[in-house]
């Protein structure tokens, strides 16, 4: 009864996974004035059984987005631009500050905080997946 | 001789220098000594040049970057205020000076902008080459342009130190990327008691 349990419980949790390939948590972006280019994060999961590889990102709301990562070398901050990023079968992924992120620009429109941008993810096999990303304010609040 | 001057220098650095009783250490790595005081001639966000005289009186965080940096720069400046913000009604003897290093792109308008976005506390500087070179061999950290890429767009390369100074404009501590915000916090408020 109780692995009968169990087994329902993972069920439910393991099931939504297979909606899409990559489960997607926390998506926001930090909004800077003007036309600065913003930095989109988020938390990444593979839940599928292969490897993937993000090939390229676009959205409607801004000319360009890259694949970024910041990296400190001895003190000194850079931002390399990054073609592909792989993530392994059952692996995670963060973009987060500090590290991996969207680099956003080329705003079409003005944003707000609390709006939605969409993003789309594309990967090396053709597929690609839409996750909205919230709008924070500068200061990630 | 010269490998125990070093361990001294390290040995002062980690304990917190001085002789006397021992002190509770600093959360941050401790200047003191280490580092000249609070000296520039630069470009205020408001267009008026301006030099280190006009922030004496209050504690002085000094942080180099530039505004087209989406990520290290603002995540930085976002946790300096959440440290700030911790000191209350203190939080108005503290200042940072956001200074760009990418002056052809961080007009003073760009700028003010950009540090409003972060909070009352902060002032956006800049500068000419020759200014920000003097300030950065000062307080020995580099920065560099890179190349642009097809739209134009560039990166910079900066340090991320955060360079504290007290009330009269000494170098004292030395913050970070990623130091926590209470850590931040517990050193300013205990420089401010001073």
């Amino acid at each position: 009864m109780r692995k009968l349990l169990i087994a329902v419980a993972l069920m439910s949790i393991v099931a939504p996974l297979y909606a899409a390939d990559l489960v997607v948590s926390n998506a926001w972006v930090r909004l800077l004035p003007g036309d600065l280019p913003l930095a989109g994060y988020v938390h990444v999961v593979n839940s599928s059984p292969r490897e993937i590889t993000l090939v390229s990102a676009s959205s409607p709301d801004f000319a360009t987005v890259q694949f970024h990562q910041s990296m400190n070398h001895a003190g000194m901050e850079e931002m390399m631009h990054l073609a592909k990023i792989s993530i392994p079968a059952g692996k995670s992924l963060d973009f987060a500050p500090g590290g991996y992120h969207l680099m956003l620009m080329g705003r079409k429109q003005p944003l707000a905080v609390g709006q939605h941008v969409a993003l789309t993810l594309h990967f090396a096999d053709g597929s690609k997946q839409t996750i909205q990303f919230t709008v924070r304010g500068a200061t990630g609040k | 001789m010269k490998r125990i001057g070093l361990f001294l220098l390290s040995f002062m650095l980690l304990s917190g220098c001085g002789q006397q009783a021992p002190q509770k250490p600093w959360g941050l790595l401790n200047l003191t000594g280490h580092m000249p005081d609070l000296q520039f001639n630069l470009t205020r966000d408001d267009g008026q040049p301006v030099d280190q005289s006009a922030f004496l009186g209050k504690l002085t965080l000094l942080y180099f970057g530039y505004t087209h940096c989406p990520d290290v720069c603002p995540t930085t400046l976002a946790d300096l205020g959440t440290a700030i913000r911790q000191l209350g009604a203190q939080a108005n003897q503290v200042q940072v000076l956001f200074v760009s290093v990418d002056p052809a792109r961080d007009t003073p308008t760009v700028l003010k902008k950009y540090v409003n976005a972060f909070g009352p506390w902060f002032v956006g500087l800049t500068g000419s080459q020759a200014q920000l070179q003097a300030l950065t061999k000062r307080y020995r950290v580099a920065y560099r342009l890179g190349e642009p890429d097809a739209q134009g767009n560039y990166t910079v390369y900066h340090s991320s130190a955060i360079f504290i100074f007290d009330k009269q404009g000494k170098a004292r501590l030395l913050a970070g990327f990623g130091d926590k915000p209470d850590v931040v916090a517990t050193d300013l408020k205990r420089l401010l008691a001073e």
